[in-house]
């Protein structure tokens, strides 16, 4: 298992990052015509970082992370780079990308009930992975997959080994499908909604369990999420998307403390949180940002947030606004940049 | 699945040890064999297994014995003797072996050949799909038996070719089937999981979609199990199967056919077993799909 992967010398332009996502567009063709669902999207990942991507449902984080490891349908076309340790991902045949999948990048998806195989016992599933990827014998599979059910704190885990998992509560097998995607010590976990299907006395455990693999492994992870409660327990970096164009990207700390973009600003407005020594005020309303997504099926050239920005003028109709720093290292895609009152 | 969505409302202490729980198999045995009808059926279904096997001991079905024609029951003769003299228990068991033979084999052709079909079909859609539907479609034109007998007419009379007719008769629903589970089944998480792991289309047949298609499978096979028994009886009572001397219970009634008169329950014998066996491989696979249902689970 290789974890200290920030040693490798990378080829290609990003120097040090892990994997590189270099002006990602992803369009996908429909009957209807073509849906532009990611526009210019970038980022690095850092060897153990995390980073979330966040945005409303359909905003493009899913795709832009599906679109990694090639796992979009066909109908998609995906221009841009995406390097991972200087070797574009873009370019790779079938083959070599399954070799990539589970191995070097791999996923945890949202819906932990019906994410596992119903066929086959969970260590089964795990070795199944080993077998494929690393070459390991039953037997060695076998004690490692015993040890990946620990490392995601899975009680008992010679017993739970030879479990079904229907035999298992959501929270289980949200740990078995971490242990799953870990098996093979990937460089990148995508971790897509990872705790949003589970009840929130379990999330807590999933997602420190996400930070022990940072923390033991130096897995990096690209969180997707939609909660900013997860973000803000969890994440490094933030890139905010809408309609499919990155509108934010900062610092954690400096994105909650300073968010320039509105819907940013908006973001957080929704979210339920006390002000400082004050308990939470019953019956103080969240704000709701008006308006709906725009549709996707073209890529005009103003700002998309437009039509439900409070702040938006003339100018934020007549280009698209550049993502460009409005604050040091804190580029946001706005005319208008700045907090909210 | 909807049954997924209740055990998710439900607080539980997720981290709490349950207390060991029986396999999957022993429970679906349990239940398999609450069912009284499924437990007879598999009875009668072992005891003609047992008969088949166990032939050779009843006496040599070809032995001729013109002192005794069409003969009723009798100690020497259990279930009497046919107008050569030939002994009816020892033809039944004979016959039984043919029977169960043209059943489960032309079954087995069947489900070799369709479910490969039903999961190309399913899984690559396109144009493999458009060419096995509609060769499904054509197929499915026909009704069971008369294409069985065209089919049989074309190759010649032979428990081979009555197999061969018999598995393409039941070709068709083993393509449906498996094309039907293969569309939901490649739809699920888990498969989407595995591409994401990095499985192959091989490996995803084999190992996500096929085991999870298994059960609508078996129940299909006990269904197709009694009507190629009696498709055998129907291609032999023809003419166009098993050839005479080899007892099957299709050439048996047919001989009856002529002797109805005289000894009636020449035909009722071969009767009541191609009834029994079509009966009970019914009863078996009503329990099973009751068994594997998936809504049954938990």
């Amino acid at each position: 298992m290789t974890t200290t992967v920030s040693e490798r010398v990378p080829t290609g332009p990003a120097s040090d990052a892990l994997l590189s996502v270099q002006d990602l567009h992803i369009r996908f063709s429909t009957e209807d015509g073509p849906v532009h669902a990611v526009n210019g999207v970038s980022f690095d990942l850092a060897a153990g970082e995390i980073l979330a991507l966040v945005g409303e449902s359909g905003c493009g984080k899913s795709v832009t992370a599906m679109s990694v490891p090639g796992l979009l349908s066909p109908n998609a076309t995906v221009d841009g780079r995406i390097l991972l340790q200087g070797r574009d991902l873009l370019g790779l045949s079938a083959k070599e990308l399954r070799a990539v999948r589970g191995k070097e990048i791999s996923f945890v998806f949202q819906e932990p009930m019906s994410s596992l195989n119903p066929a086959f016992t969970v260590g089964k599933q795990i070795r199944e992975v080993l077998q494929r990827h690393e070459g390991l014998s039953k037997k060695a599979a076998h004690e490692r997959a015993v040890d990946l059910l620990r490392l995601v704190r899975i009680p008992a885990p010679e017993r739970r080994v030879d479990e079904y998992p229907h035999q298992m509560s959501g929270g289980m097998r949200q740990r078995v499908m971490i242990a799953i995607a870990v098996a093979c010590g990937p460089k990148v976990l995508v971790a897509d909604e990872p705790t949003t299907a589970l009840d929130v006395t379990i999330q807590a455990g999933v997602l420190d369990i996400l930070r022990g693999l940072r923390d033991e492994l130096g897995t990096a992870i690209i969180l997707i999420t939609h909660d900013l409660g997860v973000v803000a327990d969890l994440a490094d970096r933030v890139v905010v998307m809408y309609a499919g164009r990155p509108v934010e990207q900062a610092e954690v700390h400096e994105l909650f403390a300073h968010p320039q973009h509105p819907y940013t600003n908006g973001l957080l407005g929704a979210v339920p949180h006390r002000e400082k020594g004050v308990e939470l005020v019953a019956g103080r309303r969240l704000r709701e940002i008006p308006g709906l997504v725009p549709s996707l099926r073209s890529d005009p050239d103003e700002c998309v947030f437009a039509p439900r920005c409070p702040r938006s003028t003339e100018v934020c109709v007549s280009r698209r606004p550049p993502l460009e720093p409005t604050r040091p290292h804190h580029p946001a895609a706005c005319f208008h940049p700045g907090e909210d009152e | 699945m909807t049954t997924a969505a209740a055990p998710m409302s439900q607080p539980g202490p997720a981290l709490a040890v349950p207390p060991p729980r029986q396999r999957r198999s022993r429970r679906l045995v349990k239940r398999f064999f609450r069912r009284r009808l499924s437990v007879f059926g598999l009875v009668v279904l072992v005891l003609i297994l047992a008969l088949a096997l166990a032939a050779p001991l009843f006496g040599d079905p070809g032995r001729n014995d013109f002192s005794a024609v069409l003969q009723g029951p009798s100690a020497a003769h259990p279930l009497g003797t046919d107008d050569l003299g030939r002994d009816t228990l020892a033809r039944i068991a004979y016959g039984a072996r043919v029977s169960m033979q043209a059943g489960v084999m032309a079954t087995l052709l069947a489900m070799a050949v369709g479910v490969p079909l039903g999961l190309i079909a399913g899984y690559y859609r396109g144009w493999a799909d458009l060419v096995i539907s509609r060769l499904t479609d054509l197929l499915l034109a026909f009704p069971f038996l008369i294409l069985a007998v065209g089919l049989a007419a074309i190759l010649g009379p032979s428990l081979r070719n009555v197999v061969i007719a018999l598995g393409i008769s039941a070709l068709p629903s083993f393509i449906r089937v498996t094309r039907g589970e293969v569309l939901g089944l490649r739809e699920q998480d888990y498969v989407a999981g595995a591409v994401a792991d990095g499985a192959g289309d091989t490996r995803i047949l084999s190992r996500y979609i096929l085991p999870n298609a298994i059960s609508p499978l078996l129940v299909q096979a006990t269904v197709t199990i009694p009507e190629a028994i009696i498709g055998e009886s129907v291609l032999s009572f023809l003419g166009l199967g098993v050839q005479p001397p080899t007892p099957s219970w299709g050439t048996m009634l047919s001989a009856a056919q002529g002797f109805l008169s005289q000894a009636p329950l020449l035909a009722v014998w071969p009767g009541v077993a191609i009834a029994l066996a079509a009966l009970s491989f019914n009863l078996v696979g009503d329990g099973l799909r009751d068994t594997l249902d998936p809504k049954a689970e938990r």
